[in-house]
């Protein structure tokens, strides 16, 4: 069994529910009325982009396609990210009626969970309980009387490679290929799986959707910031006594989760995982938010007696393995930051060295193909930037730059 | 076909929403609508899906790119052709990049400007060689890219030894992965366009390489020597095995007596090399330099060309017979020609229980071998064992082919060497020779007489209407009933073309076809041969009597051996330039050659298909299936 370490308690995904109400209330309402709910709750997605949900899924909806796919994210692997798996250990029926709830709205009859390679001792308590759904006519022809309406959902595993949780790789994997983004436009919504409209989502938000429906829009904006509505699950680890997963209100402050998370002798905190931000002490006041520090919820914690430029370079070690490849900027760029963080280990980095390659971490955020191209650089620039006192550049004349 | 259409689009098993134009029904089937779009200040109307890349080329901008090809499908990968689009928070792949409303671009703002440079110093970081010491000095796009953006320094290092082993197994195609920049082009050539599926990227990340099944050597896996990989890389990591030095060494040894035979693809198309405009046909200027060089005999492949006519179309009209006539069931209809060594080798690897449908009729390439250290040996009194009989081909698959052990009918190997039309174009440089400005001369006696129909075997179809304006003849005594020759509906760049011709009298000899409607089928680039095979295997093609196909897209003038670049334009201009060749020659129909009518008189007696033809212009193939190789040692 699973030990999940969580704080079951939260203020949406974690709050009380009646069972398929939900769904209940989506087929009540109609699908157009379930688009419109999510538009209405200004609900973004949960796997760390933060695309409007209701706009994906009215885009899917309003394709005029026979063949519409609904695809569950779960290929969870961004470091210290691990909120899904219990989602997908303890609440994998609310999770499966999210996605029920997502092909009614977009009118798909097909559904795929994508789990990855490494969650798969879930996979026979996740086909367990599609078995009994599917008796239960939650799943297959007609669902819960509902005419016409017939779904189902198909588990498929990943091969352990990262960049499948971007959604155009995941769907490459998903058709049987080499797991690498596509380019964009045009979009999944209207291309996607084998060439049909699908939409993607992460385990969270199919979670979260399912208490939308159920409790309404109002309900849903009453929790978190103007802009970033509703709650996020956080997968807090590293350095402080209480880590785990735990369900904040959007706008709830770094410093505010050191506190719940018992965290000592913060130097820095980063967030959203290894493509996320680091963020210094002194901007302990920032706030979880997509306005602010936009998260897919990994937070790692680092205490006064840790390195950063180790930490830089144990994100980068890891993009470096992970990038698919096909890009030059990722996959050229990424060995030069390691040569530079090497360089400034060694107290050889020159000032216009780091100049050049800071230089190139700009090209690599906006000319990558894909979203992990352009993050990848971030964790190395947010040390560089904050954490000038850990390393020291070489006096070295101008010409030999390292 | 239209003509801008890029050639895989139809074959290509890319992902949908990567193949070129397939953005046009994601966006609805809004065809042909106008939506404007303002780069760099000039504002323009573009069809909804063009690409920002294909509007800027359209109005002239030039942005610079790399993995994009116009006859492959979008990678978008390199990065190179980024630009910037306003209201993006980052840039965007002008290649991949379809258009669908109003938007501003800039192609060179500061970020992209920065971009560039940055994106062309790590191509180069990992792209071991040095300029001077490659094949594709001065015909590369990274060298070019580097240049036009002034790189003078590697600002992030340059790798100083190479990583990879080159591998040189093959008789055809080289490869050195330590020039490889991952642009893709030769996989999605091999995956996409060829549909063979040789290479691939594996590994992720810096261990991303382009590798064959478990990184076998080229010779051990199903690689069919086409060269179309070769063709479309941007660098140096892939060439065809040069055999110059070997050449040089005969045309030095006094005993050797060296001749050349030359392809009608290679003197449409070599004039290229030497900054010709594509479609410029120099054939007699080439035999001028070809003497230059030292080939002590220059000869026309166009005549054994003629002599693969008589042969595979007798042949073809006895398998009629037998169908029609004898009602022998087992006869294997339609015909395929076997003129392309790519499509041989991709017919044996893919559909080895189907080779009976294959004529048995060498290529004119080898058919020239076996008769020039036979009967022109005889004939001029030379020793066969003293003539070094090389090829000037379009052609990598060529190579590989005269290497094949049963390619020794004439009791040696019957051509040494084949050399493709960039290699030549190296040997007549290495001499200082200036091939446009050359006098003419004419091909030596006696295998240097061809006529126009050897001539087109050279472009998609070619081989077909050369077949045509023959076997119809022989079966009704009469020209066919075509303008100038012209047998237009064979003729063209559609990747699979029909066509039908009834048959309404006939000779005595052939009464048995009054009445009959000869069906034909053309085929080029193996993903549409794959398309054919297919057919032929679900029992679609029952009705049909001969089928062309070749395995490189536009015939052999697109061949793996011409010079590069390539795109559907250039292939169409070669193209051309036969066909223009061909309605000025004298002798347009196989059966007229004169020296094919003294060889069958005076050599080959039983005539076509008879014994002595069977010994050396027949032979048969080889099964060779998916598994092949040997098994990789378990260490």
């Amino acid at each position: 069994m699973t030990n999940n370490k969580t704080q079951r308690k939260g203020p949406v995904v974690f709050s009380d529910i009646e069972s398929l109400s939900g769904l209940k209330k989506a087929l009540e309402l109609g699908s157009d009325k379930v688009v419109d709910i999510i538009k209405e709750s200004k609900f973004r997605g949960r796997g760390g982009a933060g695309f409007p949900t209701g706009l994906k899924w009215g885009l899917a909806a309003a394709e005029n396609e026979q063949e519409k796919y609904v695809v569950c994210n779960a290929d969870e692997g961004e470091p210290g990210t691990f909120k899904d798996r219990v989602l997908l250990t303890e609440y994998p029926k609310l999770l499966f009626e999210g996605m029920i709830i997502a092909a009614f709205a977009i009118g798909a009859e097909k559904g795929y969970l994508y789990l990855r390679a490494e969650y798969k001792s879930f996979l026979a308590e996740l086909e367990n309980e599609l078995a009994q759904m599917r008796k239960d006519n939650l799943l297959g022809n007609n669902i819960l009387g509902k005419e016409g309406f017939n779904f189902d959902i198909e588990i498929l595993l990943g091969a352990g490679a990262y960049i499948c949780g971007e959604e155009t790789a995941l769907i490459e994997s998903m058709e049987g290929n080499r797991g690498e983004p596509r380019n964009r436009p045009p979009f999944p919504v209207n291309t996607g799986f084998n060439g049909h409209p699908t939409i993607v989502n992460n385990v969270e938000t199919f979670a979260a959707a399912v208490h939308i429906i159920s409790k309404g829009a109002e309900w849903f904006k009453s929790i978190g910031t103007k802009d970033s509505t509703g709650s996020k699950l956080l997968s807090i680890s590293g350095d402080c006594l209480k880590p785990g997963v735990y369900e904040v209100p959007f706008g709830t402050s770094i410093k505010e989760i050191l506190k719940m998370v018992e965290a000592k002798d913060t130097k820095a905190v980063q967030v959203g995982g290894a493509s996320g931000t680091c963020v210094p002490k002194k901007q302990f006041n920032r706030l979880i938010a997509y306005e602010d520090l936009s998260t897919g919820g990994s937070v790692i914690i680092f205490s006064n007696k840790r390195n950063m430029l180790e930490v830089a370079k144990n994100f980068l070690e890891f993009f470096e393995e992970e990038s698919c490849g096909q890009c030059t900027p990722c996959r050229e760029g990424l060995p030069v930051l390691l040569e530079a963080v090497d360089a400034l280990e060694r107290g050889q980095c020159s000032k216009e060295y780091l100049k050049d390659v800071v230089n190139l971490t700009e090209t690599m955020q906006i000319a990558a193909k894909c979203g992990l191209g352009q993050s990848c650089p971030n964790a190395f620039v947010s040390i560089i930037n904050n954490f000038k006192e850990e390393y020291s550049l070489a006096k070295i004349n101008k010409k030999e730059k390292r | 076909m239209d003509k801008n259409k890029p050639f895989a689009q139809d074959t290509s098993r890319a992902p949908v929403s990567q193949r070129i134009n397939e953005s046009d029904a994601a966006a609805g089937g809004v065809k042909k609508k106008k939506v404007k779009i303002t780069i760099n200040d000039l504002e323009l109307e573009v069809p909804a899906g063009t690409t920002i890349l294909e509007a800027a080329k359209s109005v002239n901008i030039k942005i610079p790119t790399l993995c994009q090809h116009d006859d492959l499908c979008l990678a978008g990968v390199c990065r190179v052709c980024v630009v910037e689009v306003e209201g993006q928070k980052t840039l965007q792949a002008s290649c991949s990049y379809p258009v669908f409303s109003s938007i501003k671009v800039n192609t060179y703002s500061p970020s992209v400007r920065r971009a560039r440079q940055n994106i062309i110093q790590l191509l180069l970081k990992n792209h071991y060689g040095e300029c001077y010491a490659c094949s594709r000095n001065n015909n590369c796009q990274l060298q070019a890219l580097a240049k036009d953006y002034k790189i003078d320094e590697y600002k992030f290092g340059h790798i100083d030894s190479p990583k990879y082993e080159k591998d040189i197994s093959s008789y055809s195609v080289e490869r050195d992965m330590n020039k490889c920049v991952l642009c893709l082009r030769c996989v999605r050539t091999c995956i996409d366009l060829q549909e063979v599926g040789v290479l691939e990227a594996v590994n992720r990340g810096k261990n991303t390489k382009i590798a064959t099944y478990q990184d076998k050597p080229l010779n051990d896996v199903v690689c069919i020597n086409c060269g179309q990989c070769i063709n479309r890389c941007p660098t140096g990591a892939l060439k065809s095995k040069d055999p110059a030095q070997a050449i040089w060494e005969a045309i030095d040894d006094p005993q050797k007596h060296v001749i050349i035979q030359t392809a009608p693809s290679p003197r449409a198309a070599i004039g290229e090399e030497f900054g010709l405009p594509a479609g410029t046909s120099v054939t007699k200027k080439m035999n001028t330099a070809l003497k230059r060089i030292g080939f002590d005999k220059v000869f026309d492949t166009n005549f054994t060309a003629d002599l693969t006519i008589m042969e595979e179309g007798t042949e073809l009209l006895l398998r009629l017979k037998k169908a029609l006539v004898d009602k022998d069931k087992d006869v294997a209809l339609p015909q395929l020609t076997s003129c392309s060594p790519g499509w041989i080798k991709y017919i044996e690897h893919f559909y080895p229980d189907k080779l009976d449908y294959l004529s048995t009729a060498k290529s004119p390439q080898q058919m020239f071998g076996a008769i020039a250290k036979t009967w022109y040996a005889q004939k001029y009194n030379i020793d066969p064992k003293d003539i070094v009989s090389v090829s000037l081909m379009p052609c990598s698959a060529k190579k590989f082919e005269c290497e094949r052990a049963e390619m020794n009918d004439s009791g040696f190997q019957d051509v040494d060497y084949a050399l493709t039309t960039r290699e030549m174009a190296g040997m007549i440089k290495e001499c200082g020779i200036d091939l446009p400005n050359l006098p003419e001369s004419d091909f030596d006696d006696p295998l240097g007489v061809g006529t126009g129909a050897a001539l087109i075997f050279g472009a998609t179809g070619g081989v077909m209407e050369a077949a045509i304006r023959t076997v119809y003849e022989i079966v009704t005594g009469e020209e066919v009933p075509f303008e100038k020759l012209r047998i237009a509906p064979v003729r063209g760049m559609e990747g699979i073309r029909t066509a039908e011709l009834p048959i309404t009298k006939a000779v005595k000899a052939w009464k048995f076809l009054e009445g009959a409607v000869l069906k034909v089928m053309i085929g080029h680039g193996t993903a549409n041969a794959k398309k054919i095979m297919d057919m032929l295997c679900r029992g679609e093609l029952d009705g049909y009597h001969f089928i062309e196909v070749m395995a490189c897209p536009g015939g052999c003038i697109g061949g793996g051996g011409q010079p590069i670049p390539t795109n559907a334009k250039i292939r169409e201009a070669r193209a051309k330039a036969i066909y223009a060749e061909d309605e000025g020659l004298p002798l347009r129909k196989s059966h007229e050659n004169p020296v094919v009518k003294q060889i069958y008189a005076e050599f080959l007696k039983n005539g076509p298909c008879g014994h002595l033809s069977h010994k050396l212009l027949h032979t048969s193939y080889t099964p060779r299936g998916k598994w092949i190789g040997k098994k990789k040692k378990s260490s």
